[in-house]
């Protein structure tokens, strides 16, 4: 059964260096690797990550010097793709926007990994405090998650932290029910009873022998997460609550672009491809990811 | 199915304390003073205590958060700084462009997704249902919000058929009202009929595998009765649910949607009142839709229940 491998990749993988690891990583990387959204999706992921690290290189211009004489200059050999109504350079603004997006992207993905994780974690073992963790996860599972989100920036005011912050807050109860949910299952299984009958503690059991059985759905979560994380910081900047107006990213330049919808479609369309890119990319891997890692949830 | 309601109604009891506590806590998550940030840096110290005193702030926690519930029963949620009256009135008044557009997106979302879904999952693999999937895939991938502006620019600014935003209520004068909300319905309701697509298409393929489908082909019905007679009508049984969620997802989706369209709903009502730190409105809006959120779900579970009674014994 493809589910039993999967289980024991994985507790085999968790388990420690050695020969038989070796063998199942390279298994299951060949795997990956068989999969065409995986590899699609990576690519252009991979793709994203180096904009984001080399945007200074890339782009022709200074994305937060303001150029007055070159207002809304539509895409030429100089601008390839146009300028907004401050006369900044819309190439390096979207090249200098991935940053925030996958900053953002990237730590709310850890963030709510690890809080899941801990949360869902003690949750599901220790029933005791299961009963009141899980009714304040449902709590904040009851918003609407973009409202939930743009509450939080209200309170907070705009900044990448906080965008960063109220989004790992929207997005935390989902994953620890997941692991939760996993960690129900995993402790009635004999290996946890055979570690319990050799006198492991509760939080050893818990991290070394439930956790890794978690980890397949975590990173496929994790992967939808991220993409969630990037369009919802769009989503706030574009309505004015997300990251400062004066940090490039994508959703703030989206929201200068409605201001001259009329005049000037390319302030908007451009950032608004690469937003669309990066959600195509992280759907596609996540797609992929759960086909190969978590079978059961595969979509038919 | 009483029972059932009773108990899915005491459940939401404990959920709905937490969510209260959540935002009233909201206000006490302003860095700093929150009455200095809400009053700005003109007010003086007197001013400043004033309003402290009339918000409740000088009293302990416990006693403010026990006031926030018990004024909350009352169905007081208390006034706005700004717009000079209580924050209900507030809310009503701008429900309706809310409520329409959140209608006429699900309308579209269906109308869009529940065909497209069944057509892919009923010939899996074949050239309509890649054509199908890859578009549901995108919808999934493009920002509501973006689709929006590119539609503004496509079919206002460029074609000059449509208003490039505003709103005008069904009540006075439903043409006008129809060609303010087609656009901002369109593009709301695609991405969601991407969604739908995508489930309603699994529960195809889950029912065509069945037994009494290979009956009912076994006993040489065409394909087509088969298809439309007996997969349809069981394939939507999960549809419902989805059309559900997809309702809930929709109160988010709305207000972003109506920022974009100048429509005057509950999201430029939350917006606004974020810009001029009217918090008591924040609150409300954000109350508001958690309870609408809420008992869509519950219905949804209800509806979920009423079809497939399974569900009740679970």
């Amino acid at each position: 059964m493809a589910d039993g491998v999967a289980v024991n990749e994985r507790a085999a993988a968790a388990a420690g260096p050695s020969a038989a690891t070796d063998a199942a990583r390279t298994r299951l990387v060949r795997r990956l690797l068989s999969n065409r959204n995986v590899v699609i999706g990576g690519s252009v992921f991979l793709l994203l990550v180096l904009v984001a690290l080399l945007a200074d290189a890339l782009s022709p211009y200074n994305p937060t010097r303001l150029y007055p004489g070159q207002r809304l200059r539509p895409p030429s050999l100089q601008n390839l793709l146009g300028t907004d109504e401050f006369g900044r350079d819309i190439a390096s603004l979207v090249l200098h926007g991935s940053r925030v997006s996958l900053l953002v992207g990237g730590v709310t993905m850890i963030l709510t990994s690890v809080g899941g994780v801990v949360i869902g974690l003690i949750a599901g073992y220790y029933r005791r405090l299961d009963v009141v963790v899980m009714r304040v996860m449902d709590g904040l599972m009851a918003f609407p998650a973009i409202l939930l989100a743009i509450a939080l920036m209200a309170a907070r005011g705009p900044g990448v932290w906080n965008v960063i912050i109220s989004l790992s807050v929207v997005y935390l109860p989902r994953t620890a029910m997941l692991i939760r949910s996993t960690a129900l299952s995993v402790r009635e299984l004999d290996y946890v009873l055979a570690a319990q009958a050799l006198g492991r503690g509760g939080l050893a059991i818990a991290f070394r022998h439930i956790l890794p059985n978690c980890l397949g759905p975590l990173l496929v979560r994790g992967t939808f997460i991220f993409a969630y994380a990037v369009l919802a910081e769009a989503i706030l900047g574009f309505l004015g609550v997300g990251v400062p107006p004066y940090v490039p990213s994508w959703g703030n330049v989206i929201a200068s672009g409605k201001n001259v919808i009329r005049e000037a479609f390319w302030v908007s369309a451009f950032p608004g491809v690469a937003l669309t890119l990066a959600g195509l990319s992280l759907n596609l891997l996540g797609d992929g990811l759960r086909d190969t890692l978590d079978p059961r949830l595969r979509m038919e | 199915m009483t029972t059932y309601l009773l108990r899915r109604l005491l459940a939401l009891l404990p959920v709905m304390l937490v969510v209260v506590t959540i935002v009233f806590f909201l206000i006490h998550l302003i860095p700093g003073d929150p009455v200095a940030v809400i009053l700005g840096p003109e007010a003086n110290a007197e001013q400043i205590e004033a309003a402290r005193r009339e918000l409740g702030l000088d009293r302990p926690l416990p006693e403010q958060l026990v006031r926030f519930y018990t004024r909350l029963l009352r169905g007081d949620l208390g006034r706005s700084y700004f717009l000079d009256r209580p924050v209900t009135t507030a809310l009503w008044e701008r429900a309706e462009p809310t409520l329409v557009l959140m209608a006429s997106a699900l309308f579209v979302a269906v109308l869009i997704g529940v065909p497209s879904g069944i057509v892919a999952g009923a010939y899996p693999g074949s050239g309509w249902d890649r054509v199908l999937m890859t578009l549901a895939l995108l919808g999934v991938c493009i920002p509501g919000f973006w689709l929006s502006l590119n539609f503004i620019y496509l079919f206002s600014v460029r074609l000059g058929w449509l208003p490039v935003a505003g709103y005008a209520s069904v009540f006075s004068d439903p043409v006008a009202a129809f060609r303010y909300m087609l656009l901002p319905a369109v593009s709301l309701g695609f991405s969601q009929s991407a969604l739908i697509a995508r489930i309603a298409r699994s529960c195809m393929i889950e029912v065509l595998r069945q037994d009494y489908i290979r009956t009912a082909r076994a006993k040489g019905l065409a394909e087509r009765s088969v298809i439309y007679l007996h997969a349809f009508r069981n394939a939507l049984v999960p549809v419902v649910t989805v059309i559900g969620i997809t309702m809930a997802i929709l109160i988010g989706g709305a207000v972003v949607t109506e920022i974009v369209f100048n429509i005057p709903g509950l999201g430029r009502l939350i917006i606004s009142a974020i810009l001029r730190r009217d918090y008591p409105v924040v609150q409300g809006v954000v109350l508001l839709t958690a309870a609408a959120y809420m008992l869509i779900n519950l219905v949804v579970d209800m509806v979920y229940a009423f079809i497939d009674p399974r569900i009740r014994y679970v």
